[in-house]
Order: structure tokens, then C-alpha cells, then sequence
């Protein structure tokens, strides 16, 4: 890129040291007034350090930032704001008892006005760029993407010269991911420099004229996206690490194994979800993915396929399993029918962070012969299993003791996923089993589940991650709003149909879930 | 701020018992300096508030009496403290027991039975637990928060004693005075070793502790119950049964608070007054932390906590110091140990030598 | 009932009801920023033993609240250094500051147990205390009531109008959020707590000043324990503090409707009438767990530090 005019932001030998690891190493980074950049880089790749360095969260141990061609210092977001960076952030720093005028002039600070007197601002501006909302709404009334406008919105009231967006898209479909690209390329031609972090490498290539691609905490190479290949893309973030290219062949599944028919439940909290009608059948020996962007209803359905919320007695044939009825059971009596679950949240969910692998291991595994016996728990047969957890997957830790929450994401995973699968399910739910996890990680994750389903069991996969659902998954469906889509085998759908479905673009009434005989 | 903290990552199992032991030092040292700022000789007063009560056998009796109640009442409060249920109502449940089997004594002061004491204790055992059950049931039942419902039924239960010792249970041959007939012989607590005042609750408390330690320990149920305390929602993710847990802990708890409150009236008292507890309830929650919610750690932190109240009583005597010394440093430990604790999971650092932050060692790695 | 009789309810009603509510004013303010202090009754002591022995020792009543409100704030920043500097369980923190307090308050107190002094005096405002019923009760009280008054006055305007009223929201929802957008956290929760501990301050102060002027250990007698009910009966919403005040200083004076009505109930057992309230109303509010999370603040209770 030709320095024809003085950068907006550049970044000399930025380096960020946190205990234990080296987040930022040296980087060097510029954009262009107008230049939409991308920073590409799987998760832990040091890319929030980054931006959090550049808009003032964090202090860098070394290197300078020069904005508009001065030496600067960032030292809080305040002041970052005043020189007309904005940051929308990828979990949003948004208030939901607040409406949007109020979570608006909080940020904006005292001086912008009384949330009263933005309200005329605020709607001036969500029209110009068009993303329509309206000021005195509660924030937790509005949908998730409504909430990235009033993010962005945020962003715009003021004279802005550089936006930074984290994963932005991470929680559109991909209908709205487009019309968000509408607006960033309207701002970008007024002007204002665009920094796109994601690891979504379409994306990234249909939005952006430069990119800078960060490994392991450093610059690992500077592109033009369109002109790259996915591959090529992929080895800057990640290396040669295996698994990048991975194909597995499709299955077509047996018998059913989990029925869900018409199964509905009326959330009775104002944030969640409800379901409506969901049909969806698994079967032996295949993967299920279930596609859609978070707060769709996945919470809510995992909560009942697992049992954490059951259905009263008389509605337990709304799922079934090999023909039993067992929507009113509690998870372990669901686990003696052969399930086993993978929840989203590893921490405090899957595992409970303080307690060693072993107990975490005891936790979902005690009804296993002998673990406990007379209500006493046998330690040796305890710890025995954790260990053959730790072999067979590979999970690194020092031992057996370890509290779980001292282990990295990746490995934290390998073990839970781990856990389950020795314990020989016949039904498997895992809900975004590779978030947040390396990519040598989410491989072997991968390879698990499919050797799982080789080996006869049924698999249902929920997760956000479209590729990876394409990816791994034989059969697939969208939820959107509580409602699931029809399920088709992967082979003979695409990702802008499955998108579509995420936008609750489907009908569920002509087309029979399943043709197989009951 | 010039003290600045670091997280360790993991936490210290070496601070985690340094800790209570740091907190008593700095008890002692800031009891020195109050006691100084008062005018009175610090150490002579630490002497008469810790050494002296000690100075004979009859001492050590007394020692273990108090100990006693506190003892049952902490080891209740680990069981629920476990469950990250904060009963605050052991003081409550240990005057309910001691209502309860007292309503029971005073009518069977002819008894020649032992079967007098083995009911009086089981009422008042039973007592506590129903009155520890209420707040169970009311959080189970009705969501309505325990930290709350167990102090209201404190005042509750001081209110129900007190009518009893004024109405119902007062001694019709007790010149008016608040207090019940004396308890028959039948259903008094032995002394252990006769002339000196501990007694047979003793062999209740040992049993307790082990009851509690295997529970706590061993048991798939006190897993269940820490699991709870540890994280809710991975307990309800493997379907533990959170409202039975919550009973049995508190039932646990309430039955063990109980059980201190009919000993104390069927053992030392003999007989239902007002002041049955000088707050033993309150007492054993700071035994409970400074015990680490432990079975064992709480054997310590009781002993030391009954030392401080015969202290207060000493001091009172002998120094002419208000007795309410005893909840003062009581406060004060708690405190003292809650401040300690930041120990465990960071390591302090003073800014002055430290403007960097330093590199640590990749072992300490924060989780990810 | 008589005018008479139900005009002295409605008087005293007010009278009970103020320390509540100024407790509670404290706490809700507090837990509105997030952190949950169970130390209140604990400050209530320490406040009213100290206003009383500066008061009594001064000769001058206000001082006496001043030095009330003070200790109260002192015994806050302890919290405050334990719960939110060194982020320790805000539940042990609480109840390490309510038995120290007690035991500090008692311990400070012991040779002033029992001695006499004149306290606040009710002054009726000329005209408007002579209308009937509510004259007396709103317009026949002494001083400390009045300031009760606007100080409600003040943290509802400060809570629902205000931008500061906004941070608090904003710092009791979401702390992370909030300190990402450049807002100082801890600050905030530490002013909170410190106002909370004034309030409890100021409220024992008025109970050893104004509501019976003298000194006794305990003499708040879990006004604090309640006031911590109450905020929840009120679902953090400051008018129904107010409402809340009152009608437990109602349930507290029972026994008077009860001497109106002629009824011979035991004093004990009249005497438990507000932990049983108490209990009653937590039963009834908390049944619907879906609306206390619509009105508790989120991050209640949770330590937090910052840049983690």
C-alpha cells in the first residue's frame, strides 16, 4: 500500500506482557483514512490485546502508536473516544436496564447532553446510515443485532476517523452480516478508517483492501485478502498445523435414536427464548448440526434435550428416546438411557472451575460401576478414570489433580468431551464443542466425534460456527426465534441456505421431518 | 493505591492455612495496641485474656464446655457453608433446641429413666432442625433468601424463649424470677470428671466431628453439597437434586445447633434461662471460616473461640474490661482472616519496588 | 378506633419507620452499584453509640449525628477495603462488619449503658401539623425526621434523574462494560458503600438521639437485618422504600393497635410481629424469581476487580 498520506493509526513494535504469556510481540501495524483493514488471527492470537492496547483499555510495555502522524499515548478509552476512535466490542458493553438514548449519553459522557436531548441525534444518525432504532427502547428488548447498531450508533455520534469492529459478524446471519458491510463501506468512502477483526476469511475478503495477519502474538504476514487463497490464509493465522483441510466422509445414519417431536415450552423469562414446535430426529452412526446465531433458542433447547429444565410428565413424549418417553426425567436418569452432553460453557457449567480433573471426572461419570459404593466415593477408581481421560485424549495438565479451571480452553474441552465419550454414549449433545479453541484442538475434537459416530453412537452438534457444522455434521438444521428448520443432509444443502434458515426464512409445515418408519 | 495485587492463577494451598493463623496474629497485635490505647498494660492484658483462664484443670473444663456448643454449631455451619447456604440462624436453632427440650424436661422432672435425657436430647435435636427446616422450606418452597429468614427467625426464637421462661415453662416455686424449674436428675447430661463441669455432651460432639468429617470428606453426599456450593448450574447440569440438598444441609446444620442448645440446658444450666447462649451461634459462623469450612481446622477455631469467651470473662474480673471483648475480637479475627484470604489467590506487591509488572514464570499462567 | 388512637399510630409510625428507611435508603443506593453489605446493623451500633456519647458528652445533639454518620462511614471503609480492595466474599465481609460492630459497639458502650439525656424534641410546624390524622404524623416530628424526608427526597431524585443516577445503574449491571467505557468502578462502589454506611450511621443515630435517647447494647434490635428486607420487598425501587419503612415501623408498633383493640397478647410474642413481617414479605416477593431478576441488579453481590 502506497503511503501517499499520513497514516490515521500506526503502531511501531507494540508488546504487551501478560503473566505467563507474551500477547503482543513487536507488531507493527498502519491504515489508511478510508481503508477498511482486517486483522486476522484464530482465537488467543493476541488480537483483542491489540485493539484494547489501540483504543486505550490496556497500556502496551513497549513500542508507540502515532495517530494522524503524532506520537501518542492512549491512556483510557475516554481519551481515545476524543480523538475519534470507536470500538464496538464483540461481547457488547451494553446496559439492558437502560434504554438506548441512556446506555448512548452514558458513554458519550457529560458533556454530549441529557439522554433526552440526543434522542433527535441519535435518530438522525440511525437513519443516515441505515440501521433504523429507536431511542427510548429498553436495550434488553432489542435483538442482537439491534444491540450491535446501537453499538455502532454509539460510535458514530461523534466525529469518528477510526471505527475497530471484534467479530462483528460473529453474531449475524449472514443476510445481516451484509447489510452491516453496507454501512461500513458507506463510512469507509466518508472517510473514516475501518479496522475489521475476524477470522472469517469470506468475509474478510469481500470487505476488506488490506489485512495484517497475527500468529502466537506476532505480525505473521501482511496481505491483500482478495488476492489470497483460504489455504494461504489459513497457514499465515495458524501455520502448518494439521486438521487445517480435514474432510470426513458424510454418514447415513440408522435407526433413530432421539426423537423430538413437537416440542414446545413457553420461557417464562423476559430475556430467554421459547420454543416452538421443534421436530428434529438423530440417529445412530450420524452427526446433527443445529446452526443459528446465539440467543436463537440453543440455551433453551439444550436445557430440555438434557434435562437441566424438564417438562411435566404429562408432555414427556415430546422427546423420546429408542421409543421411551423422557422429557420429565432429570439428566442422570437421561444419562442411563444412554445420553451424555457437552454443554457451551466449559467453566462453571461443564465443570466446576475449582475442583480437581479427578472430582470434575466423578461429576458426570458416578454412576459408572464402583466410583461410589455405599455413598462413599472410592478415590483410587476416581482418579484412575480422570487419568484414562487424560491418555486417551491427550489433554495436557500436570496430573489428575489439576482444578479445572487452571487449564487452557482447549484442553479443558478435550478432557470434558473426553469424559463423555468414555463413558460410552449412545447420545451424544455437544453445543459448541470447538469455541474458543485452538485449531490443533479443535481437530482433535473433531476427529473424536467423528470416530464416536463411526463407532454407532448418535451425535448432536450445535454451534454457531457454520463451517464447522458443514464441516463435520451429516444431517443439518437452523434455529431462529425457537423455531428449527427443516434438517437436510449436509451434502445437498449450502451455507446461503442454511443462512437463510438462521434468518427464519423456512417452513416447517410441508416438509415431513422424517420419511423413515416409527 | 500503593498495595497492589496480583493474581497467583492458582490458588495457595500454603496461605489458605497461613492465612487464620496470620489473622490471629494481627488480632493479637491490634488487641495489643487497643488495649495500650486504653491505658491498660498490653501484654499483662493479653495474659489475662488468653493465658490465665488456662491456669488449671478446672480452666480446661471450662474451656471445653464452651467449646462445646460452639463446636456442634461450626461443624453444622460447615455442612451449609458447603452448600454456599448462608444459615446465619445457628444462634436460633441452638435456643430453639434448648426450648424444645426443656418443654419436654420440666415435665418429666420425676423420670428415674435414662430414657429422659436420650429424649430431651433427641427433642431438642429435632427442635433445631424443624426450626433450621422452616428456612429450608422457605427458600426451596419459596425462593425467600436464607441470610434473611434465618436472622428474622433468630429474633424469633430469642422472643419464643423468652416467653416461655416468662409464660409457660417459669418455675411456679421460682419467686417470679424468668427462668424454668430445675431439670431431674434423669435428664441431666453426666459430668465427666466429677466436681469439674464438662460433661457428656463431649461424647456427642466427638461423634459429630467424625460425622461431619466422613460427610464432608468421603461421602458422595458432601460432594453433591460442594458441587452445589461450587457451582449451581453444573450441578443441576448432572441432575443433583438441589432441593434435597439444601434440606439435608440444613436439617444437618439446625439438628447440630439444636443438639448444642438442649446439652447446654440438660448439661452445665440445668435448667431454661434467658441467656442460655452468649451468642455461641453467632460465634461458630467465624469458627466455621477460620476453620476453613473444615471438620478439623474447626476444632482449632472453636477451642481458640472459647477461649476468648472465658478471656471475657476473666478480663471482666480481673481487668475490669467490659466482657463484650469477646465479640470484639471475634469481629475482629473474621475480619482480620477475610482481609488475609486476598493471600490465597493474589500476591500483594508494594508499587514502590515494583513499577513494572514482573514476568512470571509460564507455570503460573492464568486460565485461558 | 378512635381519631386519637389512630392519629398516634400514624405518628409513631412514622417514628418507627424512619431508621428503616434510612437504612434502607443507604442500602439500596449501595446495592444499586452492585455490592451487597450485610454490615448494616453492625454501622447502626456504631453509629448510635457514638453519636450518643459525642452528643452526651458535647452537650450538642447535632454533633452527636454528625459523629453518628461518621462512624458509620468508618466502619463502611473497612468493608470497603476488605469486599471490594482485597475482593473478599461480600456475604463473610457483611457479617464480619454487623459482629464486629456489635462487639465494638458494645465495648465502646459499656460505661454509658442506661444514662439519661434529652433528645431531639418533636417541633410542629404551626397550621399544618393541626390538620387531622396526617398533621401529626407528617408535620409534628423532630428534625431528624425531616432530614429523613429529603434525604428520601435527594436519592430518589439522584437515582431516577440524575446522570450519577445512571452510573450507578450501569456499574451495578454491568461492571465490565462500565469500566470498559472508562467509568471507575471501584470508585463508585466505594462511595456507595460509604453513603450506606453514613445512612446506617445517621439512622442508629436517630435511634440513640431521637427515638429513645439513651444507650443500650443492641438497641437496634435487627432494624438492620430488616432494612436489608426491605430493599429486597421494594425491588430496588426507591418509592417502595419508602412505602416499605413505614409499613414495618407499622408492624413494629402493633402492640398500641393491639392495646386500641384491647386485646391481651403477650409483649414477646407482639414483639416478634416484624421478623415475622419480614419473613411474610420475603415469601411473598421472592416466590417470583423471574421479577427479582428483573430488578436486582445483575452483578449483586460479585467480586470484581478490574482488568481481569
Amino acid at each position: 500500500m502506497p503511503e501517499s498520506q499520513t497514516a490515521h493509526l500506526k503502531l511501531c513494535g507494540i508488546t504487551k506482557q501478560y503473566p505467563g504469556c507474551l500477547a503482543n510481540d513487536r507488531i507493527d501495524l498502519s491504515i489508511q483514512p478510508g481503508e477498511i483493514h482486517a486483522l486476522l488471527g484464530e482465537n488467543g492470537a493476541g488480537k483483542s490485546t491489540l485493539m484494547k492496547i489501540i483504543y486505550g483499555v490496556t497500556q502496551p510495555d513497549a513500542g508507540e502508536i502515532h495517530w494522524q502522524g503524532e506520537r501518542v499515548t492512549m491512556r483510557d478509552p475516554a481519551q481515545a473516544r476524543e480523538r475519534g476512535i470507536g470500538m464496538v466490542f464483540q461481547h457488547f458493553s451494553l446496559f439492558e436496564t437502560l434504554s438506548v438514548a441512556e446506555n448512548i449519553a452514558l458513554a458519550l459522557g457529560a458533556k454530549a447532553g441529557t439522554p433526552k436531548q440526543l434522542e433527535p441525534k441519535i435518530r438522525e444518525v440511525s437513519q443516515r446510515y441505515g440501521m433504523p432504532l429507536e431511542p427510548q427502547r429498553l436495550v434488553h428488548s432489542l435483538s442482537i443485532g439491534e444491540r450491535q447498531r446501537v453499538e455502532i450508533i454509539r460510535c458514530l455520534m461523534q466525529d469518528i476517523r477510526l471505527l475497530i469492529l471484534d467479530e462483528p459478524t460473529s453474531v449475524l446471519t449472514p443476510q445481516e452480516a451484509d447489510e452491516l458491510f453496507v454501512t461500513l463501506r458507506r463510512l469507509a468512502a466518508e472517510g473514516c478508517s475501518i479496522l475489521f477483526i475476524s477470522h472469517k476469511l469470506n468475509e474478510v475478503r469481500a470487505l476488506c483492501q488490506s489485512a495484517t495477519v497475527l500468529r502466537a502474538g506476532r505480525v505473521s504476514g501482511e496481505c491483500v485478502p482478495a488476492e489470497c487463497s483460504d489455504l494461504e490464509l489459513a497457514r499465515l493465522m495458524v501455520g502448518d498445523a494439521e486438521g487445517l483441510e480435514a474432510e470426513y466422509p458424510k454418514s447415513e445414519g440408522r435407526a433413530p435414536f432421539l426423537r423430538v417431536e413437537r416440542l414446545s415450552w413457553h420461557n417464562a423469562d423476559p430475556f430467554g427464548v421459547s420454543l416452538e414446535e421443534v421436530d428434529l430426529e438423530v440417529r445412530a452412526g450420524e452427526i446433527v448440526g443445529i446452526a443459528g446465531v446465539a440467543g436463537n433458542g440453543q440455551d433453551e433447547l439444550l436445557a430440555l434435550l438434557s434435562g437441566e429444565q424438564r417438562l411435566p410428565a404429562a408432555q414427556a413424549m415430546h422427546i423420546r428416546i429408542l421409543g421411551d418417553d423422557v422429557a420429565h426425567l432429570r439428566p442422570d436418569a437421561r444419562r442411563r438411557h444412554g445420553m451424555a452432553f457437552v454443554p457451551a460453557e466449559r467453566l462453571g457449567h461443564g465443570a466446576v472451575p475449582s475442583m480437581s480433573l479427578a472430582d470434575n471426572g466423578l461429576l458426570t461419570a458416578y454412576q459408572q460401576t464402583g466410583m461410589v459404593e455405599q455413598g462413599m466415593i472410592r478415590r483410587g477408581k476416581v482418579r484412575a478414570f480422570a487419568e484414562q481421560v487424560i491418555q486417551r485424549f491427550a489433554v495436557k495438565t500436570p496430573d489428575a489433580q489439576t482444578p479445572a479451571a487452571s487449564l487452557s480452553g482447549g484442553n479443558l474441552q478435550k478432557f470434558i468431551l473426553g469424559r463423555e465419550i468414555l463413558q460410552q454414549p449412545k447420545l451424544l449433545i455437544a453445543a459448541h464443542p470447538t469455541w474458543g479453541v485452538d485449531v490443533g484442538a479443535a481437530a482433535a475434537i473433531h476427529r473424536a466425534l467423528i470416530e464416536l459416530r463411526d463407532a454407532g453412537a448418535a451425535i448432536l452438534v450445535i454451534s454457531e460456527d457454520l463451517e464447522e457444522l458443514f464441516q463435520i455434521s451429516d444431517r443439518i438444521a437452523a434455529l431462529s426465534d425457537g423455531r428449527l428448520s427443516p434438517q437436510r443432509a449436509t451434502a445437498s444443502t449450502c451455507p446461503v441456505e442454511v443462512g437463510r434458515w438462521m434468518a427464519g426464512q423456512f417452513d416447517t409445515s410441508d416438509t415431513p421431518v422424517s420419511t423413515s418408519a416409527a | 493505591m500503593l498495595l497492589s495485587l496480583q493474581p497467583r492463577g492458582e490458588a495457595s494451598r500454603a496461605m489458605l492455612w497461613f492465612s487464620p493463623l496470620l489473622a490471629a496474629l494481627l488480632t493479637l497485635l491490634s488487641g495489643a495496641l487497643l488495649f495500650a490505647l486504653l491505658g491498660h498494660p498490653p501484654l499483662e492484658t493479653l495474659k489475662v485474656l488468653l493465658i490465665d483462664p488456662l491456669g488449671d484443670l478446672y480452666g480446661v473444663s471450662e474451656l471445653l464446655v464452651k467449646a462445646l456448643p460452639i463446636l456442634l454449631c461450626a461443624l453444622g455451619l460447615a455442612v451449609v457453608y458447603n452448600a454456599r447456604i448462608w444459615n446465619i440462624g445457628a444462634e436460633g436453632q441452638l435456643l430453639i433446641g434448648a426450648l424444645a427440650g426443656s418443654a419436654l424436661a420440666v415435665n418429666i422432672i420425676d423420670w428415674d429413666s435414662r430414657w429422659a435425657l436420650v429424649l430431651t436430647l433427641l427433642l431438642g435435636t429435632l427442635g433445631g432442625a424443624a426450626w433450621a427446616g422452616l428456612c429450608a422450606w422457605l427458600k426451596t418452597a419459596f425462593n425467600a433468601n436464607e441470610i434473611l429468614t434465618s436472622i428474622m427467625l433468630n429474633y424469633i426464637a430469642l422472643n419464643l424463649l423468652l416467653f416461655a421462661v416468662h409464660g409457660p415453662l417459669k418455675d411456679p416455686e421460682g419467686f417470679n424470677f424468668p427462668e424454668s424449674a430445675m431439670f431431674g436428675d434423669a435428664t441431666r447430661l453426666p459430668e465427666l470428671i466429677e466436681g469439674l463441669r464438662v460433661h457428656g455432651g463431649f461424647y456427642f460432639a466427638l461423634l459429630a466431628l467424625v460425622v461431619v468429617w466422613v460427610l464432608l470428606q468421603k461421602s458422595f453426599l458432601g460432594f453433591q453439597i460442594k458441587v452445589l456450593g461450587l457451582d449451581k448450574r453444573a450441578a443441576g447440569f448432572v441432575g443433583f437434586r438441589d432441593k434435597k440438598l439444601v434440606w439435608i444441609a440444613l436439617l444437618i446444620s439446625g439438628g447440630l445447633a439444636g443438639l448444642a442448645g438442649v446439652a447446654e440446658v440438660a448439661g452445665p444450666i440445668g435448667q431454661l434461662v434467658p441467656q442460655v447462649s452468649p451468642g455461641y451461634g453467632y460465634a461458630a459462623i467465624t469458627v466455621a471460616f477460620l476453620g476453613r469450612l473444615n471438620p478439623i481446622g474447626i476444632v482449632f477455631a472453636s477451642l481458640l473461640m472459647a477461649l476468648l469467651y472465658l478471656g471475657g470473662e476473666n478480663a471482666q474480673m480481673a481487668a475490669n474490661l467490659p466482657q463484650s471483648i469477646t465479640q470484639l475480637f471475634q469481629g475482629m479475627v473474621l475480619f482480620f482472616l477475610l482481609a488475609c484470604d486476598v493471600l490465597i489467590l493474589y500476591r500483594p506487591r508494594l508499587k514502590l519496588w515494583a513499577r513494572k509488572p514482573a514476568l512470571v514464570s509460564a507455570k503460573e499462567a492464568p486460565a485461558t | 378506633m378512635d381519631m386519637d388512637l389512630l392519629t398516634n399510630i400514624f405518628y409513631a409510625m412514622i417514628r418507627t419507620g424512619t431508621p428503616l428507611l434510612l437504612v434502607a435508603l443507604g442500602e439500596l443506593v449501595c446495592e444499586k452499584t452492585g455490592v451487597l453489605n450485610l454490615g448494616q446493623e453492625g454501622m447502626m451500633l456504631f453509629g448510635a453509640v457514638i453519636g450518643f456519647i459525642v452528643a452526651f458528652a458535647s452537650g450538642n445533639l447535632w454533633l452527636g449525628v454528625l459523629f453518628a454518620c461518621l462512624a458509620g462511614v468508618l466502619l463502611s471503609l473497612l468493608f470497603a477495603m476488605v469486599a471490594l480492595g482485597f475482593n473478599a466474599n461480600q456475604v463473610a465481609t457483611g457479617l464480619a462488619l454487623t459482629i464486629f460492630g456489635v462487639g465494638l459497639s458494645s465495648f465502646v458502650g459499656a460505661s454509658w449503658v442506661g444514662k439519661p439525656l434529652a433528645g431531639f424534641e418533636p417541633i410542629a410546624i404551626p397550621l399544618l401539623s393541626e390538620i387531622p390524622v396526617i398533621g401529626r404524623m407528617l408535620f409534628a416530628q423532630d428534625l431528624l425526621v425531616y432530614l429523613s424526608f429529603a434525604l428520601f427526597a435527594l436519592v430518589a431524585w439522584v437515582l431516577l434523574k440524575s446522570r450519577i443516577g445512571l452510573i450507578i445503574q450501569a456499574v451495578g449491571e454491568n461492571p465490565n462494560a462500565a469500566s470498559a467505557m472508562g467509568l471507575p468502578v471501584l470508585r463508585v462502589r466505594t462511595l456507595a458503600v460509604m453513603f450506606g454506611g453514613g445512612m446506617a450511621g445517621l439512622a442508629g443515630g436517630y435511634m440513640s438521639l431521637a427515638y429513645t435517647p439513651m444507650w443500650a447494647e443492641n438497641m437496634t434490635a435487627g432494624r438492620g437485618w430488616i432494612a436489608l428486607a426491605l430493599v429486597v420487598f421494594a425491588s430496588w425501587r426507591v418509592s417502595r422504600v419508602l412505602l416499605g419503612a413505614y409499613l414495618f415501623g407499622l408492624a413494629s408498633i402493633l402492640h398500641l393497635v393491639a392495646q386500641g383493640l384491647g386485646l391481651a397478647i403477650p409483649g414477646n410474642l407482639l414483639a416478634m410481629l416484624p421478623y415475622v413481617a419480614t419473613i411474610l414479605v420475603l415469601v411473598l416477593l421472592s416466590r417470583d424469581a423471574i421479577r427479582t431478576r428483573l430488578y436486582a441488579p445483575v452483578s449483586l453481590g460479585q467480586p470484581w476487580q478490574p482488568g481481569h
